[in-house]
């Protein structure tokens, strides 16, 4: 009881703090610095529509990368931590009928939608994060409906590397092209697709980028989910 | 007068830690600290807004000037995704704490070890 | 004529931290996963309504769904209910 009324009071006094300094934020506000340097010049220096993804990708990329990283040693702790020799899925019952048949029907579309959502990163909001978790959903779906599912290992993993791999691969070709990491060497060097901002075809080195952080961040949030729902088989160790 | 966002944020903050300091499941510390991220990220979002502007997406009828701050949402985007991995790694280390002392109590965890 | 606007946006806040004390207080594990799933989903509102659709978006697909997903999970290969000596507080108690 003691520490209970001890953490109301932490609480209170930080909860006092936190409103004070929030009382010289104004709410709504115009405070833009830097924001409004990227917001004026995001069409003309990436050909994004889509400033927040102009900034993801673009502007601070090396940024994204490290994310990027860091969700990959999340996904291999999580895989290292659970590793048993023997595990299976100890689900007592199959999904309902309405569940199988759903999972079974949606797979495509949901998978489609993801891909949508990556591709399209920079003309609509989205882009890779939300798309790869989109993905990473219907499988999650098709773990729930089948007891004995299990996604691909041979498909995934290759494709977690080599999507891993290609974002290293387009910052060091921008490195040779234009002297500095992840250069926008589609948009800048080569004149790519200046004509038709806001279409498809647009915007440099996003598209691609996007696409491979949406395999990247929909295998693995897959192989976390793969990993958490197998338990290790009684006995074996 | 504190604005309505600023308010919800800073009580999923101070919910969270509330649930931090006084729970002793691990798995409910978690959850507070799960509540906690989403109070932090709202509060971001809530700095970057500007009131009567659109989203930062710069199609036809909006310009540079009647748009919200796009820099919080941008490490808002990236924060939420490491979040999630995060708490995996966390729920990881709860359920092979829970396979070698058979609790999730941490004062007994704590009583138990050497 | 009330400006129904703030209305909505008072209303999820309010929802947000009532769904947020149910979820710390509920002794019942599954339930507190489903309260935080809740606080994500009414934070999603709040997102698309400060104009941040990408946040909104990626806020629904992870911090609603996986994020629940993955605690269900663990749940599962633990135990269900939180034993406290403590009982619940008087405030959800009934």
């Amino acid at each position: 009881m003691v520490k209970r009324v001890l953490a109301i009071i932490l609480i209170l006094i930080t909860g006092y703090w936190l409103a004070n300094a929030l009382a010289q934020v104004p709410f709504g506000a115009d405070k833009m610095l830097v924001g409004k340097y990227y917001l004026e010049n995001v069409k003309e220096q990436t050909g994004a529509v889509n400033a927040v993804t102009a900034v993801v990708v673009n502007y601070r990329g090396l940024d994204t990368l490290g994310e990027v990283t860091v969700l990959f040693i999340a996904a291999t702790g999580v895989a290292a931590l659970l590793w048993r020799k023997k595990r299976e899925r100890t689900a007592k019952s199959e999904g309902s009928v309405v569940l199988q048949t759903g999972s079974k029907l949606l797979l495509p579309f949901i998978m489609l939608f993801g891909a949508y959502i990556f591709i399209h990163g920079h003309l609509t909001p989205g882009g890779g994060f939300p798309g790869g978790a989109t993905i990473a959903t219907a499988f999650l779906m098709l773990y729930l409906a089948f007891r004995e599912y299990e996604i691909p290992h041979n498909v995934f993993e290759p494709l977690e590397g080599l999507a891993g791999m290609g974002y290293v691969a387009v910052g060091l070709i921008g490195l040779i092209i234009g002297g500095y990491f992840l250069f926008d060497w589609i948009w800048q060097t080569w004149q790519l697709g200046h004509a038709n901002i806001g279409r498809l075809f647009s915007a440099g080195f996003i598209p691609i980028i996007y696409t491979l952080i949406g395999l990247k961040v929909g295998t693995e949030l897959t192989g976390i989910v793969d990993n958490m729902v197998k338990e290790p088989k009684e006995g074996g160790q | 007068m504190i604005s309505a966002y600023y308010f919800g944020a800073i009580s999923l903050i101070l919910i969270g830690l509330y649930a931090i300091l006084t729970k002793r499941n691990l798995l409910k510390i978690l959850v507070g600290l799960s509540i906690m991220e989403t109070g932090v990220n709202l509060l971001l979002i809530s700095v970057g807004y500007v009131s009567g502007r659109t989203a930062p997406i710069l199609t036809e009828g909006a310009t540079p000037q009647t748009t919200v701050d796009p820099i919080p949402q941008a490490l808002v985007l990236t924060a939420i995704v490491i979040g999630v991995a995060t708490t995996a790694l966390a729920l990881t280390v709860a359920i092979n704490l829970y396979e070698k002392y058979k609790t999730l109590d941490i004062e007994k965890i704590r009583g138990l070890r050497g | 004529m009330i400006d129904c606007v703030q209305c909505i946006e008072y209303l999820i806040v309010i929802l947000m931290i009532v769904s947020a004390i149910f979820a710390v207080e509920w002794r019942d594990l599954l339930a507190a996963v489903v309260g935080m799933a809740a606080v994500s989903l009414f934070a999603s509102i709040a997102f698309f309504l400060l104009q941040a659709p990408d946040v909104a978006m990626v806020e629904a697909a992870i911090g609603a769904a996986m994020s629940a997903a993955v605690f269900i999970f663990a749940i599962k290969r633990t135990e269900r209910y939180e034993s406290e000596e403590e009982g619940t507080g008087w405030w959800v108690r009934w």
